[in-house]
């Protein structure tokens, strides 16, 4: 375990990026878990003779059409936001990842099948077919965490498939065979886990991925339900005040997406240093 | 290095040659637009808003409104004043059972064939077969079937009247009953498409000020202005260009820079700013017969309870939503039904206002002392207002008790959602076309349960007043029937009227002689470029 | 390679790719019947009677059963029909037509300017791993694709147009006072190049220049990052280390030998790049007013409108399947060792 410190606080050190990147994800968790509780006002209560004013002591990032506190809607919306990627890329990585490890390890008819259907899902403009899921599934936040995870699939199904196969044959594998597990046990307890560490990092890259990807479904009006605070919904109503000079409501919501995203793309490259040095890009 | 120099080059080029252009623009006018026509076809089959417009002038119709100066200077139609289009002039029956039309005898169609009586009867004749809209917007002015269209000779034509309705003349000047080039569009016809539909969708066959030069749909339609017409003044704009830019923010910057000349749909924020601002000029007025309400469907719990409704009536901050949501830019109604320049309007006439306490009690008489719960929906397409208002109106119901989840639905599906009729509590709005308390009344409260009636209610007593106002001859009568239905629809209170909006429209101060028309549409044919 | 395997190969690639394409036609057709508007009212118009409703469900052959109206769907397909855009009223193979050459030149311009960018700084990140400049190019690319395009997209214009006037209105591929050139390849900058229009050449290089920065911006960062790993993978190779034995100067070694066997895995991402913009402007058309395909599809699917979604749908995956097969015959051809499985 201390050798494992050691290194992680090796690699951090050796790259301040990653240090960066690791306090912008403690900030986010922190205000994820504490949001409501440390936000100045409530993030729905409207208060409409403050409506549209610039950031001041008062209203640190200022207040929106209706009065409310942009600080409070940002803060709240962490933890929508984190838990949208969160619970998305998970759904994804979990069943891309079994797919595409049954696919690697057993071949034939299972490889086909599922190359397949992920050849299908990757052919599709991927934007377009959230927008389309989320449609016609119905205008939730459940539906937009499941179009997520589905554009997402192929990616890690891909993934465990390659590495899957590539270490189909190794020595240790073997050996597991031969001393009687079965097959789907060795793939489970002795393919996968080795498979794993590369793939974690790809989850982190995603989570930005799927973050902005919620964000754009917000944009065009899928997604969450007002009033509920929520990162792309708030810039996609700050961008209608961008030109009359409201720059505050859209900026800091917007600013908070790009923090996050461009934390959990910095996170993966550290953790790829962490886990993997040569595989270093 | 070359390339460098020769892109320089071109920048500059390009830039100065941009700018010669534009010194071209005086006789041309630029607006910008959220969506443009799906159809140059007002008789087609879905056809939208947009293309009312390119319709409007277009086409021709025989008749057309005045037009009068208001106090403030803001030039309207007169719906009281019907002028000649197509028609120089027209004579009653004695009996008045019909009415003749005289057609101009140097009207021409764009191909240079005269205008005829016979071009007419087919243009009506196929208003009130196609089906859909125009069929439905010809009906309310008694105007359905082709035996009541009649030509005498090629430029005389009678319409004989089924009923005595006083939608009938102003009917004949909506936007709807075009005259179409018969010869030209017969020759597209086929045996499936008699009324060659297909060709007319993407096709001109008209005798109005303008033509069209160049049609890029989803991008922009070009009209070019007609040198020989003669059913009214010629118009002083020689060339239209209207740009579809789905941006509502993209077409403000683009009016304050001068790089477009006309834009309406734009947010009633810009709009309020634009107006104190100064730079551009903002020409607003309160569109007719017209409000945007809160309904409720009173054929199931909660809302068929009437105590219930007038809960809601107390609860609705208006004063709030007139301010933020609206900006301002339209006339609070607090309830009332009657539109602010319609007959029948009476400042006094709605009990409602903001009165927490008063719908607490009202809940509780209603039997619902600890509140209930239900969905609040609106239409995404207009979601600027409409969302602000919805998340006030939810915050302000949440104080009485009731708790609601906001559904905001895609446009398409909102036309679905009312013809369904099974949305409790909601937001939208209505227009009608002709100025009359009764035609709103008709399409809004009457028992034939029209898609418009998104409320479901039926009441015998309230149609009664309505039938009896619509073909009212005395006018003391007619005064009583209107205020009675009226007061009706406010105890009843099925929906809740909110506001009365304007139709804002943000031009260049170079543009004179802009009009606002009951369609909402721009008439391009009164402007004129300093 | 030799050109029996290529042509085995190319045919080999399109008969494995129909089951998807054949997928991604019966999914996208169902998803749009799942979705909740119901076009035959939206098309009916605002007033339409129950019957006439009906009358339009019939004419639009929504009131059959979905396996019939998916065999109809294949017929026309097998025709050519796309069939017609409700809210255009456009038929769809028409619309896609006009708008395909729209979406490929931003797109393309973006690609360009990505490259002139991130190419560069991927090289040099890798001519000097862990140095500052390499952190400060991986903050700045990362910093590109973590924003919204959206958002990216208005501020560009605030700035830009509304603030500093130096780009010209956001309203499409062209400004009002310019007519488009005689079309040739539907790409208004190659089409007026081939007139020999300069000025008009000049006024579509301003339009594209924001809607075209805006992409960009968000796919520098995986072309930067693979330059760089690829960059450093042959930098560190034996034949590298020969090269540089040998004498050869830094600049012969970097670009003779290093750069063009490097380039081969930034070929491949690039294929991937473009075909996810392809989908992905939908947004940025949106902001620039870009009549391009996707715009067009979003407003359909906003609308519930059929037919333009699945002829984009289909569109687009052909497109894809066309572009992996390109990069995969490219591949073959630049590096012969490479043996492609086939």
């Amino acid at each position: 375990m201390t050798s494992t410190l050691r290194h992680a606080r090796y690699v951090v050190g050796e790259n301040p990026v990653t240090l960066l990147a690791f306090g912008l994800l403690i900030v986010m968790l922190l205000a994820a878990l504490l949001g409501s509780s440390i936000a100045p006002y409530d993030p729905l209560a409207t208060n409409t003779v403050r409506k549209l004013e610039p950031p001041s002591r008062a209203h640190w990032f200022g207040t929106d059409q209706l009065g409310r506190d942009i600080l409070s809607r940002v803060l709240v919306a962490t933890r929508l936001d984190l838990a949208i990627a969160v619970g998305a890329v998970s759904l994804s990585f979990l069943v891309g990842t079994a797919a595409g490890a049954c696919a690697g390890f057993f071949g034939h008819w299972v490889d086909r099948i599922i190359s397949r259907l992920t050849d299908t899902i990757m052919a599709f403009p991927l934007f377009v077919l959230a927008m389309a899921i989320v449609a016609a599934l119905g205008n939730n936040i459940g539906n937009v965490v499941l179009a997520t995870a589905i554009i997402n699939l192929p990616f890690y199904a891909r993934m465990a498939r390659a590495e899957v196969n590539v270490r189909r044959e190794a020595g240790y594998v073997e050996a597991a065979r031969l001393s009687g597990n079965s097959a789907l046990r060795a793939l489970r307890c002795h393919v996968v886990p080795n498979a794993l560490p590369p793939m974690m990092v790809q989850v982190s890259l995603n989570l930005g991925w799927a973050m902005l990807n919620a964000a754009g479904l917000s944009f065009i009006g899928l997604g969450v339900r007002p009033p509920t605070p929520e990162w792309g919904i708030l810039v996609a109503e700050g961008a209608s005040f961008i030109l009359s000079g409201e720059w505050w409501i859209a900026l800091f919501p917007g600013l908070a997406l790009m923090l996050a995203v461009f934390c959990f793309n910095l996170l993966g490259d550290g953790l790829r240093d962490l886990i993997d040095p040569r595989r270093r890009t | 290095m070359r390339i460098a120099r020769l892109l320089v080059t071109l920048f500059v080029v390009g830039g100065l040659a941009g700018h010669a252009a534009a010194q071209g623009r005086s006789d041309t006018l630029i607006v910008v637009t959220e969506s443009g026509p799906n159809s140059m076809d007002i008789h087609g089959v879905g056809t939208n808003r947009p293309a009312y417009q390119a319709s409007w002038n277009i086409y021709d119709r025989l008749m057309t409104f005045g037009v009068k100066t208001l106090p403030d200077g803001s030039r309207m139609y007169d719906y009281q004043s019907l002028k000649p289009e197509l028609a120089e002039s027209w004579q009653m029956a004695a009996d008045g059972t019909s009415v003749t039309f005289k057609l101009r005898k140097d009207a021409r169609f764009h191909d240079g064939t005269p205008v005829s009586a016979k071009d007419v009867k087919w243009s009506f004749d196929r208003a009130v077969t196609v089906g859909g809209f125009p069929t439905f917007q010809m009906k309310a002015g008694s105007l359905e079937k082709p035996e009541q269209f009649e030509v005498v000779d090629d430029t005389t034509f009678r319409v004989k009247f089924l009923r005595k309705d006083r939608f009938t003349m102003p009917d004949l000047a909506v936007p709807v009953p075009v005259i179409i080039h018969s010869e030209l569009a017969k020759k597209h016809a086929t045996a499936q498409d008699p009324w060659a539909l297909e060709w007319l969708k993407t096709n001109v066959a008209a005798s109005g000020a303008y033509k069209l030069e160049s049609w890029k749909p989803g991008m922009e339609t070009i009209y070019v202005r007609n040198e020989d017409w003669k059913s009214g003044p010629l118009p002083k704009i020689r060339r239209v260009i209207v740009r579809e830019v789905p941006s509502a923010g993209n077409r403000r910057a683009m009016l304050e820079r001068g790089d477009a000349d006309v834009s309406f749909d734009l947010p009633p924020k810009d709009f309020s700013e634009m107006a104190k601002a100064g730079k551009v000029a903002v020409v607003s007025h309160p569109v007719e017969n017209a409000h945007a309400y809160v309904g409720m469907n009173v054929t199931k719990p909660p809302f068929n309870n009437a105590k219930a409704r007038q809960a809601v009536a107390y609860a609705i901050p208006y004063e709030t939503i007139y301010s933020t949501a609206l900006f301002g830019r339209g006339t609070l109604v607090t309830g009332n039904l009657i539109a602010v320049n319609t007959f029948g309007y009476d400042a006094k006439a709605s009990p409602y206002r903001t009165d927490l306490a008063k719908a607490k009690q009202l809940m509780a008489e209603a039997g619902y002392p600890s509140g209930f719960e239900t969905t609040l929906s609106f239409d995404m397409g207009f979601a600027t207002t409409n969302e602000p208002m919805a998340v006030l109106l939810q915050e302000s119901l949440a104080q009485i008790g009731i708790k609601t989840t906001i559904n905001k639905i895609p446009g398409s599906n909102w036309r679905n959602m009312l013809l369904k009729k099974e949305m409790p509590l909601y937001i939208n709005a209505f227009g009608g076309w002709l100025n009359f308390p009764e035609y709103f009344f008709f399409w809004n409260y009457h028992s034939q349960n029209a898609v418009f009636n998104t409320m479901s209610y039926q009441n015998p007593a309230m149609d009664k007043l309505i039938d009896a106002a619509r073909f009212e001859t005395d006018p003391k009568k007619y005064a009583e029937e209107v205020r009675g239905f009226l007061k009706l629809a406010l105890d009843d209170v099925p929906r809740v009227a909110v506001y009365q909006p304007n139709l804002d429209v943000a031009m260049q101060k170079t543009i004179k002689g802009y009009q606002y028309w009951f369609h909402r549409q721009l008439d391009y044919r009164q402007l004129a470029k300093d | 390679m030799r050109r029996g395997s290529l042509l085995r190969l190319v045919v080999k690639r399109l008969a494995a790719a129909l089951p998807a394409l054949f997928a991604v036609i019966v999914v996208t057709f169902l998803l749009m019947r799942a979705m909740p508007g119901d076009p035959a009212v939206y098309f009916a118009g605002l007033s339409a009677t129950r019957e006439a409703i009906e009358q339009v469900r019939q004419k639009l052959g929504l009131d059959r059963s979905l396996p019939e109206q998916f065999v109809l769907y294949l017929r026309d397909l097998a025709r050519g029909d796309l069939g017609q855009s409700i809210t255009t009223g456009q038929t769809v193979a028409y619309e896609i037509a006009t708008r395909l050459p729209a979406s490929l030149e931003l797109t393309l311009f973006a690609l360009v300017l990505a490259l002139a960018v991130a190419l560069p700084l991927g090289i040099l990140a890798a001519t000097r791993p862990g140095s500052w400049v390499d952190h400060l190019s991986r903050v700045l690319t990362t910093a590109g694709v973590s924003l919204p395009t959206f958002f990216t997209g208005l501020l560009l214009i605030y700035v830009f147009y509304y603030l500093l006037g130096w780009a010209p209105a956001p309203l499409g591929r062209l400004d009002s006072v310019w007519s488009p050139p005689p079309r040739i390849s539907g790409l208004f900058t190659l089409d007026s190049l081939l007139a020999g229009d300069a000025a008009l050449l000049g006024a579509c290089l301003k339009q594209l220049v924001l809607p075209a920065v805006t992409m960009a911006l968000f796919v520098m960062a995986p072309i930067a990052r693979m330059t760089r790993a690829s960059m450093l993978g042959a930098l560190g190779s034996d034949f590298i280390r020969t090269a540089r034995a040998s004498g050869l100067t830094r600049g012969t070694v970097l670009y003779r030998y290093a750069f063009r066997n490097a380039m081969l895995p930034v070929v491949t991402t690039l294929g991937m790049v473009f075909s996810f913009m392809l989908g992905a402007n939908v947004l940025v058309e949106k902001v620039f007013a870009w009549p391009g395909v996707g715009s067009y599809a979003l407003d359909a699917l906003v609308a519930s409108d059929y037919a333009p979604v699945q002829g984009f749908v289909l569109t687009m995956a052909s497109l894809y399947v066309l572009l992996n097969l390109v990069i995969d015959v490219l591949y073959g051809l630049i590096d012969p060792r490479v043996r492609i499985e086939a």
